[in-house]
């Protein structure tokens, strides 16, 4: 009852009670109190999860388990990162006689310098390393093997040239009655007409999804998100 | 009949030899500076008029959805809507939903106190900062502002800052102007703030990643978007139009500098789809006939 | 040592002398600052306007662009396959970013509306001297439901963090079926309904806008037809499925050249930091 039935009865009143609350409108101010309490419960989750990632790379240290060594970077890495954070190191107070009432990431504060020169670099780093396997994957993988892959790349191609600003010196010449053969003109249809039109059907199937996954958590048909017993 | 040597060297080609050229073709062009005039396209001026065409001193709500991850495309579209709202004077109401934002939102404020000294915090622009949750903050904003933001990110209470004052939920707003990187983002500012009401119009900024599934927001649910770095430029561009004076201050035309790096990056990309294809159809159809 | 050991080292040595060399002639990752008059201490000054008056070295934004430039290369280090340096690197950005959510987190909702709500007395002494708050007891349940999620970790017991979840799937759930349904089913199928015969201004027949509007309804509907898999795609259904998946491969074609697109621009972001903000080569353009 407590470990089963109870989740399912609070997730069908509390989903359909926020669907109720969307019509109406006596019950809007309902509807912001359940989704305040949801953002402090969304914290914990975020505290939640960095306690599980420190738990097992703390295992994984005591355990001498290969790599230990890359566990004991994070957690000092965690560490050092947490107190500056935490502790305001470095933050002019907004007021005075209040050390901790400052802005956590003002400006040349020690939270600022962590977030400015070693978050910054590696999360931009990690993924401005994806253009070089483009490159890669472009010479190797594009490769226009049937009807439905020369379509894709020729659009592709089509739109990489238009989004230059010679490209469209290529088409430059042509009369005015001929203005939709413009390369800028082709981009904006492909982009306008034929990108949205697939885009919508495919919006649309994943709203029908949604609402049919929706419905099966909230009328308790779906209890994956309750784990194993 | 065995492929031509060139062929058979080219399909075993070592990868570093593409990152390589990579490096050159994006190296060179930002090395020079050479900067080349983009031509603004329809959608980027309709999302200029939509700020330049407000009121003087009217509130924009800038929530900033972005991490460093996506700075290279995003952080040159924050600062140029940041500059823009600036010259035409309008009350600058930064707030985001996702952690890392409070850092970029941070650059627009250092933007802020060091090209507009005029600028007051409290009276011209507040850093509300971030709120956990998701999009569900948007859905709790739409009917409760304060509630949730009842401190903006220096811990002055709401009740003192006098552009906090009256300010009961986001529906009141003439303009929104997100800038997103992902979810949540653009897609639910539209889906819980711009849908379900008429008074709330919406622009936005996005990776290119993002923007395809965007387009079929637009007219109706919101008036346009940046999609990626050339519109960017593009924006870059009317700003210096109308706001020469903006040309003068550095590094304020970021996306253009880019741009000419992007433009060489696109058409070696090109060549390289071309040639891998070419090599594809030489080295199956010389293999094929034997 | 072998030939690939020594064209390495080579390399390195090479690498050292360039920037040593920049950073004695041009002042390689030097940043300079000045007195701010915002709520910062010290705003920086462009490189390029560091001889002005009131402007100062700064060693810790100084250091900040060094250390910014090996984390990049370390990252980059993987290009040549996975090695102790990469590593390294990923280590450190595990537990920054981890310990950066935690941080955020406890600020802007802990202090900001937990303790703000509950002991306001508290967060006016400590944190929040100006708050003007009063004690809302309602926000005693967000604490409880917090509380029971963080249970998770303890060694028993671990099931009563189902109670938290399922509130927390359930307002995901509720909402978004609702916004769904209104902005991604409603309205895109209101803005599919076009008029097929498009007149201008001047009673003749506006072919472009016909075939425009023509296209996209027959051209959403053959997308649609390509998903619905309780018929089977032969015959009429068949062609118009097939039609379908061309429209799609368009559209893939479309999202393939954005993404492309924006990857390029990231690392344009980072080799802008390295040649301008690092190296400072091309700052004169």
């Amino acid at each position: 009852m407590l470990k089963k039935t109870i989740p399912i009865l609070i997730a069908s009143f509390v989903g359909f009670f926020l669907i109720l609350s969307k019509f109406s409108p006596g019950l809007e101010e309902w509807d912001s109190k359940v989704s305040t309490w949801f953002d402090i419960v969304a914290a914990f989750a975020m505290v939640l999860g960095a306690t599980s990632l420190l738990s097992s790379h703390f295992k994984k240290i005591s355990n001498k388990k290969p790599g230990w060594a890359y566990s004991l970077i994070t957690i000092v890495a965690f560490g050092g990162t947490l107190i500056v954070g935490l502790g305001k190191i470095g933050v002019p107070p907004s007021f005075p006689g209040y050390p901790w009432s400052g802005d956590y990431m003002t400006e040349g504060g020690a939270f600022w310098w962590v977030f400015n020169y070693v978050y910054v670099p590696l999360a931009a780093t990690m993924f401005a390393t994806l253009a070089f396997y483009i490159s890669s994957a472009a010479f190797r993988a594009f490769r226009a093997k049937n009807v439905e892959a020369s379509l894709l790349l020729i659009t592709a191609v089509v739109v990489l040239l238009a989004q230059t600003s010679s490209g469209p010196m290529l088409t430059e010449g042509l009369p005015d009655e001929y203005a939709h053969f413009k390369l800028e003109n082709i981009k904006g249809t492909l982009i306008n007409l034929f990108n949205t039109l697939g885009t919508r059907a495919i919006m649309i199937g994943i709203a029908l999804g949604v609402v049919s996954t929706s419905l099966k958590v909230l009328l308790g048909v779906d209890r994956s998100y309750l784990g194993a017993d | 009949m065995e492929p031509h040597p060139v062929w058979r060297f080219l399909a075993t080609l070592d990868r570093r030899w593409l990152f390589g050229l990579t490096i050159f073709v994006v190296g060179i062009p930002l090395m020079t500076g050479i900067v080349l005039t983009q031509k603004p396209s329809p959608m980027v001026i309709d999302v200029f008029n939509a700020i330049d065409d407000l009121p003087e001193g009217s509130s924009v709500l800038l929530p900033l959805d972005f991490d460093p991850s996506a700075e290279g495309e995003l952080q040159p579209m924050a600062e140029a809507f940041t500059r823009h709202c600036a010259e035409k004077k309008h009350k600058l109401y930064y707030l985001t939903i996702w952690p890392q934002g409070v850092g970029m939102i941070q650059r627009q404020i250092s933007i802020l106190s060091k090209e507009y000294p005029d600028y007051k915090n409290g009276v011209d622009y507040v850093n509300l900062g971030y709120r956990p949750g998701y999009e569900v903050v948007i859905n709790t904003i739409v009917n409760d502002f304060p509630g949730l933001y009842d401190a903006d990110q220096n811990g002055n209470p709401v009740s003192t800052i006098p552009m906090m004052k009256g300010i009961k939920n986001i529906r009141g707003f003439p303009l929104i102007v997100n800038v997103s990187a992902g979810d949540p983002g653009l897609k639910q500012w539209i889906q819980y703030a711009a849908t379900p009401f008429d008074t709330i119009e919406i622009v936005g900024g996005t990776t290119g990643v993002q923007a395809s599934t965007l387009y079929p927001y637009i007219p109706r649910q919101m008036i346009g978007m940046l999609a990626g770095i050339k519109p960017a430029a593009e924006y870059e561009e009317l700003l210096f139009n109308k706001y020469p004076e903006i040309a003068e201050k550095p590094k304020t035309n970021t996306a253009s500098v880019f741009m000419t790096a992007q433009e060489a990056a696109h058409f070696m990309l090109i060549g390289i789809i071309i040639l891998g294809n070419l090599v594809m159809w030489q080295t199956d159809r010389k293999g094929a006939s034997e | 040592m072998t030939n690939k050991n020594a064209i390495w080292l080579a390399i390195f040595l090479a690498g050292f002398l360039f920037l040593s060399w920049r950073a004695v002639q041009f002042e390689a990752g030097a940043v300079y600052v000045k007195p701010s008059a915002g709520t910062a201490e010290y705003e920086e000054v462009p490189f390029l306007l560091r001889e002005e008056a009131g402007s100062e070295f700064s060693w810790p934004r100084t250091m900040g662009v060094w250390l910014a430039a090996a984390l990049t290369f370390a990252i980059f280090s993987f290009l040549f396959g996975d090695n102790v340096v990469y590593k390294i690197a990923e280590s450190i950005f595990v537990g920054a970013s981890a310990a950066y959510a935690m941080v955020v987190a406890f600020w802007s909702a802990f202090v900001g509306l937990l303790v703000g709500r509950l002991t306001p007395d508290i967060a006016r002494m400590t944190f929040m001297p100006g708050s003007k708050q009063e004690t809302d007891l309602w926000f005693l349940i967000p604490l409880a439901l917090g509380i029971l999620m963080l249970w998770r970790l303890m060694p028993t017991g671990k099931w009563v963090a189902r109670w938290p979840l399922a509130f927390f799937i359930a307002v995901f759930a509720g909402l978004r079926l609702v916004v769904h349904f209104q902005s991604d089913f409603i309205v895109q199928i209101q803005s599919t309904i076009l008029p097929l015969i498009v007149f201008a201004a001047d009673g003749s027949l506006d072919i472009k806008t016909s075939l425009w509007n023509m296209t996209m309804v027959f051209g959403t509907l053959a997308c649609l037809t390509y998903f619905f898999f309780s018929l089977e795609h032969t015959g009429i259904v068949g062609g118009i499925s097939k039609v379908g998946i061309y429209l799609l491969m368009i559209t893939f074609g479309v999202g393939f050249a954005l993404t492309v697109m924006s990857r390029y621009s990231l690392l344009i972001g980072r080799m802008n930091f390295l040649l301008k903000d690092w190296l400072h080569i091309g700052i004169e353009m």
